[in-house]
């Protein structure tokens, strides 16, 4: 940054790779706002909060969650397709083992059950990690491996069935309370902090960033790449597990083909609207839990402005296009040649002058 | 990227080192001894020995498995797929990706059964939805090019696009009726032996042909291939790296659009939520058929076995009756995960 032309605060904002996506965000709030009165509005029954934003919030965390593995798995420049079918596997695992044990009511069953769904959604994610680091296969081609048998796996486990649950303790995770918020959200909030702090008050989120910008260099320079490469696909997997289960609890059932369905899809979405670029290297974890929001609040909006649900995608379409290209350098330059260049205008004003009388 | 070797390659290499992307200009051909185990070539060969295996196998072990028409029937029932196929290839060629395909199969169904039942005529409709085709795959293809936005995001956006202007036209399900429509899905092409192929079967083969065409004897194709390679080094060569790149994209627009058509044929209705994850089954068969994800190593063929194999397995499925329809995904994934692994090994990268 140069010293005697510090850019104004309204620039280094526009600059910032999260403005756009929270300025996507607010103007859709704020049309909210506007088309659907009451839809900011919260209101508390039975000392739990109710309302369109918590709703955005409670619907979205699925997708926020498996976005925020993603985000560090796209940071090592790879990439995840797999954990649409790993919500579809932890989902089954869960709900087989609390339908088949001997009392499907209890508390040990839901625990032990969620155990095991996180367990093999751990193991699928060495899987990942392993082709990935280990045999070095293109992240995309690795884990497209998984995502197509992984859907499959789930119905051999389901047996091809949607298997109901009624657990008490299991239906707290998708529709409990804490504190007045669903237990779902307030889960990944919680996740989303420990991320956020491991990420950024220690070395850790450097030395992704260090993999994904150059893998080799990384290396040479002592950096254990392999290790932290199956490390974020084992991390992604468990966020992906946790899903399926907040996702199967939430509907107290497992159904394997349709249990996230396309969330892979949308959590790299949310990754990119929040300004981490697919070719790895530098992340922001805020920028990932705005981008899911985006999304949410886009598809809770079109549902409650009494759009037709299924043009919804023609409106995410449009939201994805508009917020890359208002994020992409290239466009931004284009803008800028378009409306002059303003950089030198900066450092003296007879350039300006000259431009501006340019016919 | 992926292939940074490719000067030191041709510098330091001993002679008769598999060359993986032979650069346009070059004249001198690999010698004649290594191109069957050719990097190139050999996850082909892999393929088609697979294929045979397989229908070997299935001959043995089903009655009336080892025939003309059951091979015949693969083509007919996977026509569409074929088409898709050898637009990926064209895609994956270059090291991009084409997520947006399964939806354009669909709003192209959608498209002509709505235009047919309002009363166009069908040749109309079928230039006006392999134009739309086209159209898309190069908006994608300029946006992906010229503002350097990633290829999976910017066919992703297609695909969500495509599948909700499929819902913008028709939830539900439209017939169609149309004569010429109705006499092409129900047509046969007689084959000696008394075995039979679809008008769609003849499109899709057309299709293969032209692709193998333009990419093997072609400036274009040697292009495609070279991006694929390395594009710096392509534009450093002076190729029309630009050019190419959104031409592809436009390839597997129109040919989403003609498999569109065929898939039209062959349901004889358009319908929104058909060809659903559609774009997965030409990604995996052209892997299957030995096309890197990474770019530059691939042959149309190829893909056009990855769609017989995986067409075999819904064969096997439906022979054996009693294993259920998920073992195909498992399978299709399992095969992917060989070939994969078997690339891995077969070219080896420095790092």
């Amino acid at each position: 940054m140069s010293p005697d032309a510090p850019p104004s605060a309204l620039r280094r904002l526009t600059r910032s790779n999260l403005f756009w996506p929270v300025v996507a965000l607010a103007a859709i709030l704020v049309f909210d706002a506007v088309a659907t009165p009451g839809f900011l509005s919260l209101r508390i029954q039975d000392g739990h909060l109710y309302g369109s934003l918590i709703d955005i919030l409670k619907n979205g965390t699925p997708t926020a969650l498996i976005a925020l593995g993603m985000t560090l798995v796209v940071a090592t420049r790879g990439i995840d397709l797999s954990v649409g079918a790993t919500v579809a596997i932890s989902a089954a695992v869960a709900c087989s083992w609390i339908a088949s044990s001997p009392d499907p009511t209890s508390g040990s069953a839901a625990l032990v059950g969620v155990l095991l769904a996180l367990g093999l959604a751990a193991v699928l994610g060495l899987w990942n990690g392993f082709l990935v680091s280990v045999l070095g296969i293109q992240p995309i081609i690795a884990t497209l491996v998984l995502m197509t048998a992984g859907r499959g796996l789930a119905q051999l486990i389901t047996d091809g069935q949607i298997i109901t649950v009624s657990n008490p303790l299991f239906a707290q995770l998708g529709g409990g309370f804490l504190l007045g918020l669903p237990l779902s959200v307030v889960l990944a909030a919680v996740l989303f902090a420990l991320v956020a702090l491991v990420t950024r008050r220690t070395a850790l989120g450097m030395l992704i960033e260090a993999v994904g910008i150059n893998p080799s260099a990384a290396r040479l320079a002592g950096v254990r790449a392999r290790g932290i490469t199956v490390a974020v696909y084992v991390f992604t997997a468990l966020c992906a597990g946790i899903a399926g289960l907040m996702i199967s609890s939430n509907v107290t059932a497992a159904d394997a083909n349709n249990a996230g369905l396309w969330i892979e899809l949308d959590a790299i979405l949310a990754v990119v609207i929040g300004g981490t670029l697919l070719s790895g290297g530098r992340f922001s974890i805020v920028g990932t839990l705005i981008g899911a929001l985006v999304l949410q609040t886009l598809t809770t909006t079109v549902y409650s402005v009494g759009i037709a649900p299924e043009v919804t995608l023609v409106f995410k379409a449009l939201v994805i296009i508009a917020v890359c290209l208002l994020q992409s350098p290239k466009t931004r330059a284009l803008l800028r040649r378009r409306a002059g260049p303003t950089r030198p205008d900066e450092t003296t004003d007879s350039a300006a002058l000259t431009t501006v009388s340019r016919p | 990227m992926n292939r940074d070797d490719t000067r030191s390659a041709t510098t330091t290499a001993p002679p008769g080192a598999p060359r993986v992307a032979p650069s346009p200009t070059a004249r001198v051909p690999a010698p004649r001894h290594r191109t069957l185990t050719s990097p190139r070539v050999l996850p082909v060969i892999v393929t088609f020995v697979l294929f045979v295996v397989m229908f070997g196998a299935g001959s043995l072990r089903y009655d009336n498995f080892f025939s003309g028409q059951v091979l015949l029937n693969l083509f007919i029932d996977n026509a569409y797929l074929i088409v898709l196929a050898v637009g990926m290839t064209f895609v994956i060629l270059t090291g991009g990706i084409d997520l947006s395909v399964g939806s354009v199969v669909a709003l192209s169904g959608v498209l002509a059964a709505k235009l047919l039942s309002v009363g166009w005529s069908p040749l109309p409709v079928m230039v006006l939805v392999l134009l739309l085709g086209v159209s898309l795959g190069l908006a994608m293809g300029l946006v992906i090019h010229f503002l350097e936005l990633q290829p999976f995001v910017v066919t992703l956006a297609g695909m969500f696009l495509a599948r909700g202007l499929c819902y913008v036209i028709s939830v539900e399900s439209i017939p169609i009726r149309d004569p010429l429509f109705t006499a092409i899905a129900q047509g046969t092409v007689p084959l000696p032996g008394d075995t039979f192929i679809s008008p769609s079967v003849v499109v899709a083969v057309l299709v293969v042909a032209v692709g193998a065409y333009l990419l093997h004897a072609t400036r274009f194709g040697r292009t495609v291939y070279a991006i694929g390679g390395n594009q710096h080094s392509a534009t450093l060569m002076g190729l029309r790296v630009g050019r190419t790149k959104v031409a592809v994209y436009a390839i597997s627009g129109l040919c989403s659009a003609i498999s569109g058509l065929l898939f039209a044929f062959y349901s004889l209705s358009g319908y929104s939520l058909s060809a659903v994850g559609t774009e997965l089954d030409a990604i995996a068969a052209t892997v299957i058929g030995g096309t890197l994800l990474s770019g530059g190593v691939g042959l149309v063929v190829g893909s056009l076995l990855g769609v017989l194999v995986l067409g075999l397995i819904q064969t096997f499925i439906s022979f054996e009756g009693t294993l259920s329809s998920w073992w195909t995904k498992i399978v299709i994934g399992f095969l992917l995960l060989v070939f994969v692994v078997l690339q891995r090994f077969l070219v080896r990268r420095p790092g």
